[in-house]
């Protein structure tokens, strides 16, 4: 997977936590948190997407590189770039 | 071997079925009754519809609100909030004797009328509502602290204390005369800060909503399959063994039973865990009318009501108090159209042993002669809709035990609340209304907070 197919993911993730929410003016390097007002269960459930969709682990003391779509991309880009986009 | 069983089909556990069957977790809800529902179940009797439990969904939040309970609801089950079809609250009122009080599921006209009916308190009102703190940050360790002490630390008119207890406990205080302070807080948000709603259907479309959703998921789910006994070793639960003798196993077992009930299931009621049973019971008497409440005048949503200056929040001594209750006009809520017949609820207190004790035939005659006090008091706080009722359903405590097993039908559980949901056993947990959350959107928060905490973190 290349970023671009991370951030897709990432994205098709963040539609399903929060079907109401525009996500088209997400800004990359802005908190999540911030422009979404995600709290402690919608970050479970990024975490949980990933391992339902990719298997990926993120172990809970790495949940702070999933900040914003920026750090969330860098921190998975080694994890998922030998992984087949779904 | 499953990943979880969960012990009722109401909402709680529903929710919390959803959240584990989504990730993939092998999940199986039992039901007893030949139903699913629970408190907030439906039936068809004589050609109509009925809803259980439903007056108003608590906890509206308009569309796009990203913060609240309803919010989260929403995203944890993967629902866009036009899904759950809710219509907004036309105006509900609170009427004691000596004042009246209007509110909406807008906060300023409960302000204003504040300001208006108790001027004095206004600002004293302020410095409260600013006291109030997030879901997020309740005080779980003053959690059971009294919540009359705390609201008389802002407020010096005895009057508007009683007209603001009243309608949070009647929508969510298991504990008599007065109310936790961490339900309190819950509750004022969910009623005045938020608001009341109503799917034009009522409570069916959300159950098959929720259902649906379960079973695509690949969720299992069995009716009439009452949980007997939760066998369990070592200070773990290893499963259940259901009514027909059928031993299933799990490796966590959640229950929305409530916290008697589910010690009684696993062999360790005992003096002690019974006296924690709630005892506040209640009546309520559905008179469906030849015409909406609104062609006669009756324009509110809710009513709120005392007899009596004084509240009396406590099990009565006949079989119903009439001194106090709740009216609900479903038809009055922001509707293009109401489906339902037009109809007015009336709930009340009421004393379970004594409706216990009542042999079948006198049974049958004290309903209907409640029944008959029950519409004179409505009918002279609403104006007469007697001339209107065409027929009339009316549940007691005991329909409550036998439909749901809540003991002493106690709708709101257990005076103490277990707001982290652990039991004596590593593996079982609280869902429901015993766990702290009650109403509708409570039973569905509480559902996924068990799913989230005990089985998808630990895992
Ligand atoms: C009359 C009335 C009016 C209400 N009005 C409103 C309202 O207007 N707004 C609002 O928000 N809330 C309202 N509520 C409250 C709301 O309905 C409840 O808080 C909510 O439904 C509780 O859900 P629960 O999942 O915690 O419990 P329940 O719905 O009781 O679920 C428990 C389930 O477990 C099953 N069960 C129990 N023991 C066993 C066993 N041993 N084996 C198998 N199954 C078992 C029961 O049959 C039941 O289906 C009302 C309730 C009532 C009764």
């Amino acid at each position: 997977m290349t970023k671009d197919d991370i951030k897709e993911t990432i994205l098709d993730i963040l539609s399903d936590i929060a079907p109401d929410d525009d996500l088209s003016t997400l800004k990359d390097e802005i908190a999540f948190r911030e422009q979404l007002q995600l709290d402690s269960m919608d970050f479970l459930d990024i975490v949980m997407e990933l391992r339902k969709r990719y298997r990926v682990q993120i172990p809970e003391e790495d949940y702070p590189h999933l900040r914003s779509m920026q750090s969330t991309v860098d921190y998975l880009e080694p994890r998922m770039r030998d992984l087949q986009k779904v | 071997m499953y990943d979880a069983i969960i012990i009722g089909a109401g909402l709680s556990g529903l929710a919390a079925g959803i959240r584990l069957a989504h990730y993939e977790k092998r999940v199986c809800v039992l039901e007893r009754h030949t139903t699913i529902g629970g408190l907030n179940s439906f039936y068809r009797l004589r050609g109509r519809n009925y809803d259980v439990g439903l007056h108003a969904v608590t906890n509206y939040t308009p569309k796009g609100t990203k913060r609240g309970p309803l919010a989260r609801v929403l995203r944890q089950l993967r629902f866009s909030w036009d899904e759950f079809g809710l219509k907004q609250q036309n105006g509900s009122s609170i009427i004691f004797p000596s004042a009246r009080l209007e509110f909406t599921n807008d906060l300023e006209v409960l302000r204003a009328e504040i300001a208006r009916v108790f001027p004095s308190e206004r600002d004293n009102f302020e410095r409260m509502l600013a006291a109030i703190p997030d879901y997020e940050a309740l005080p779980l360790d003053r959690a059971d602290d009294s919540a009359r002490a705390w609201v008389r630390e802002f407020l010096r008119e005895p009057l508007l204390v009683e007209m603001l207890f009243c309608p949070l406990m009647y929508y969510g205080s298991a504990r008599e005369d007065d109310m936790d302070l961490a339900q309190f807080f819950i509750m004022f948000r969910s009623l005045f800060c938020e608001g009341f709603a109503r799917p034009a259907e009522g409570v069916r479309p959300l159950m098959k909503l929720l259902t649906r959703r379960y079973k695509e998921l690949g969720g299992e789910l069995r009716l009439r399959a009452g949980v007997q006994r939760i066998v369990h070793d070592g200070g773990n639960a290893v499963g259940v063994e259901l009514d027909d003798g059928t031993i299933l196993e799990a490796k966590h077992v959640i229950s929305s039973a409530g916290y008697v009930e589910t010690m009684r299931l696993c062999g360790e009621a005992n003096a002690t865990t019974e006296q924690e049973a709630g005892r506040l019971g209640f009546v309520e008497a559905c008179s469906v009318l030849d015409r909406r409440p609104t062609d006669i005048g009756i324009d509110r949503t809710i009513v709120f009501f005392s007899t009596e200056d004084q509240f009396h929040w406590r099990r009565p001594d006949e079989l119903v108090d009439l001194r106090s209750g709740v009216l609900c006009m479903p038809t009055n809520f922001d509707f293009e159209s109401p489906v339902d017949d037009g109809m007015v609820r009336t709930t009340a207190l009421a004393d379970f042993d004594a409706w216990r004790a009542l042999p079948e035939p006198e049974y049958r005659a004290a309903k209907e002669a409640w029944y008959a006090k029950l519409a004179a008091t409505s009918a002279q706080i609403l104006g007469d809709f007697r001339p209107h009722v065409v027929d009339v359903d009316m549940f007691t405590p005991t329909t409550i035990v036998r439909y749901t097993g809540h003991a002493g039908g106690a709708i709101y559980g257990a005076p103490k609340k277990r707001y982290d949901g652990a039991t004596f056993l590593q593996n079982l947990y609280l869902c429901g209304t015993d766990q702290g959350y009650v109403g509708i959107v409570g039973a569905l928060v509480s559902g996924i907070a068990a799913a989230n905490h005990r089985v998808l973190q630990a895992s």
